[in-house]
């Protein structure tokens, strides 16, 4: 398939624009997402397009503009709702939660909801307590949803296009850090499936399980490993719901060792229910401890020093990695 | 009109006469809805069902005089106080029975529950247990509305208490602004749970919340359904041909407790007594009596009737199936997509 050097905004952006070209009850409604072409840029050129009617700039009612994306999936519509991030998305979990998970189930099956919400989740920089958080351990605890997390432009492209096209709500995880991130993106139809995962790397000395913005973070420490002669089975679990568990299982069958990296509070993070299910899964396999490298348990600083601190970091990555391995 | 500070309606009574049928076709209504909740009271009572319930005894004016101005085809969305306004709709009292009972022939199949009636195929779009939740999802089916340039309107239903919702702002302020084609309607029965609507916001008016978001609105008789009827009938037709909005406030009276598990030790009998008195089955009855259009007989044959069907519907939603354990998962996720 040929493929095209883009960054992860315009793969962003070319997914919802084939999918608003192909479906036409498929449309764009959020803040700034039309006039200003996207906080982020995003939906650049989706108005001049599509038009008003279909790329829709909101009130800076993110609760309100939530549930009237619930309403016009209800109806029969296909919303993609942009938050300008998932720190103002909390102000829609009762729309999210309350809602949109649940209208199939009590309904008894009536209303499935085909809608998107999307937008970018976890600590950029510097931007303080209310604008670092991620939702991903809060979202993917409610059943109803699914929920994709996405690292590359590629599989931005894909599993957003793949989102739109569920007809049940998605949420996706995007970060303001890696709109600029470049990679080769297959043009024209490409599906990533939800609930796939994917390798980043072969190793049978460890298996090393993230996802999101951090993986990138986790590419950078294979080298010091290998030199350490750690060889890192890396899986990008793209999917937090549902998720490919027979992935995992078959690395640390292998690996019999695991780490996992995620930018969530260490509480009831994402990471804990992996943590769970290998041991569920994979106990007679395990040569050490499970260990999980979280962000620190506090609100996201604001200066620059206290802020790395407080996300996972390379040497922490590395000295676990080494830690699980007795190295 | 307006609930005085003591709590009593002073009613405008309906000074043009409707015709003789729909006055009957409204009480007979009217009738089904009181007998159907004194019904679900008793079923409760007895422990056929338990959960969260809700009941409209002495609201039944306004989803009667308003249903007779939609059509098939409009869409209808409320809160957790919502049996009647589901048979208005058009669902069976059998299918609300049955998903008051947990069955899987109720018409959420056993799902949703008191709180939750929902049918797609009458456009009754639930049943939803979050004060004010409904208000978005309703902008939302205008917005549906408008997008597919279809001819039907949306109405929704929210308590008073709702209007201290800052979604429901939300959604006033988008309806307004985009033009959908929203009729709101709060149910004012003066308390939200057991706190008196008046200790809770500034203005006696609710309708007046809309001077500020740009919307018209109307304070309408909710004991009164020929006054519901004539005053909603200009207001539809008006949504029918601007598609703007509108917010309706409808004075009316809950004679139960909030919930059927609530005795109301915060209101006194001497205030239930005077609703009771404006009680929109009364008004009509002795409308009609007054004008010789019934007799007292019919009446009573009107009112065995109902309590027959009642009967029977339940006696029918009781034999029905329990929804299987094997399909506890079924439903979390749908690979149909939206009807």
């Amino acid at each position: 398939m040929a493929a095209k050097l883009m960054s992860m905004r315009e793969a962003l952006g070319e997914a919802m624009n084939e999918e608003l070209e192909r479906d036409p009850k498929v449309f764009l409604m959020g803040e700034e997402v039309a006039e200003y072409d996207g906080a982020y840029k995003v939906s650049k050129g989706l108005l001049e397009k599509f038009g008003p009617k279909r790329i829709v700039d909101s009130p800076i009612s993110e609760g309100g503009f939530a549930g009237l994306g619930v309403g016009a999936a209800m109806a029969g519509l296909k919303p993609i709702i942009e938050m300008m991030t998932w720190n103002f998305g909390i102000q829609a979990f009762d729309q999210i939660i309350n809602h949109a998970a649940k209208m199939n189930y009590m309904s008894g099956g009536q209303f499935g909801l085909p809608i998107v919400f999307r937008g970018p989740n976890g600590a950029a920089h510097m931007l303080g307590s209310q604008h670092s958080q991620n939702v991903d351990p809060m979202l993917s605890n409610v059943p109803g949803l699914k929920v994709v997390s996405v690292a590359t432009p590629a599989d931005a492209k894909g599993l957003l296009k793949s989102a739109i096209r569920d007809p049940n709500p998605v949420i996706v995880l995007e970060s303001e850090m890696l709109y600029g991130l470049k990679g080769e993106v297959p043009t024209g139809e490409h599906l990533v499936p939800l609930g796939k995962g994917v390798k980043r790397s072969n190793g049978d000395d460890v298996t090393v399980i993230t996802w999101g913005k951090v993986s990138h973070l986790v590419q950078k420490t294979l080298a010091p490993l290998k030199e350490a002669n750690i060889a890192v089975d890396l899986i990008d679990i793209r999917s937090l719901v549902p998720l490919d568990e027979e992935l995992i299982y078959e690395s640390v069958r292998r690996s019999n060792r695991v780490v996992i990296v995620e930018e969530n509070w260490p509480i009831s993070s994402f990471g804990s229910h992996i943590s769970d299910i290998v041991q569920r899964h994979c106990f007679d396999y395990l040569d050490a401890p499970i260990a999980k490298v979280s962000q620190e348990n506090i609100p996201v600083p604001y200066a620059e020093e206290l802020e790395r601190a407080a996300l996972p970091t390379e040497h922490r990555i590395i000295e676990t990695v080494k830690h699980v391995c007795y190295r | 009109m307006y609930h005085e500070s003591d709590g009593v309606i002073v009613a405008n009574k309906a000074t043009t006469q409707v015709a003789s049928d729909l006055q009957k076709k409204f009480y007979r209504q009217m009738l089904f809805y009181r007998r159907f909740e004194e019904r679900v009271n008793i079923a409760y009572s007895q422990q056929k069902f338990s959960g969260f319930c809700h009941l409209h005894i002495g609201q039944e004016a306004l989803c009667v005089g308003l249903q007779e101005t939609l059509h098939d085809d409009d869409y209808v969305i409320s809160g957790y106080r919502s049996h009647t306004q589901a048979l208005a709709k058009g669902v069976s009292a059998e299918e609300v029975f049955g998903e008051l009972l947990g069955k899987e022939s109720g018409c959420s199949k056993g799902r949703g529950g008191s709180m939750h009636m929902f049918s797609a195929r009458k456009r009754f779009f639930g049943g939803h247990g979050i004060v004010g939740g409904q208000a978005p999802i309703a902008a939302g089916i205008g917005f549906k509305i408008r997008y597919s340039e279809e001819d039907s309107i949306c109405v929704c239903y929210l308590g008073d208490a709702a209007m201290n919702q800052g979604q429901v702002f939300e959604a006033l302020n988008m309806a307004a602004t985009w033009n959908l084609p929203v009729l709101f309607v709060i149910e004012n029965n003066r308390y939200g749970m057991g706190t008196a609507i008046s200790r809770t916001t500034k203005i006696d008016r609710l309708a007046d919340r809309a001077l500020g978001i740009g919307m018209k609105s109307e304070q309408i008789d909710g004991m009164n359904v020929i006054d519901v009827y004539q005053s909603i009938t200009p207001l539809v037709a008006e949504l029918r041909a601007t598609s703007s909005p509108i917010l309706v406030e409808a004075l009316t009276y809950r004679y139960k407790g909030h919930s059927v598990s609530d005795p109301a030790s915060y209101r006194s009998k001497e205030e239930v007594k005077r609703y009771q008195e404006l009680d929109p089955l009364v008004q009509l009855r002795d409308e009609m009596l007054g004008a010789d259009l019934i007799d007292e007989d019919t009446l009573n044959t009107w009112d065995k009737e109902c309590r027959s069907t009642i009967k029977e519907a339940l006696r029918a939603a009781e034999e029905e199936d329990d929804p299987a354990v094997a399909d506890l998962h079924r439903y979390v996720y749908t690979e149909e997509g939206s009807k």
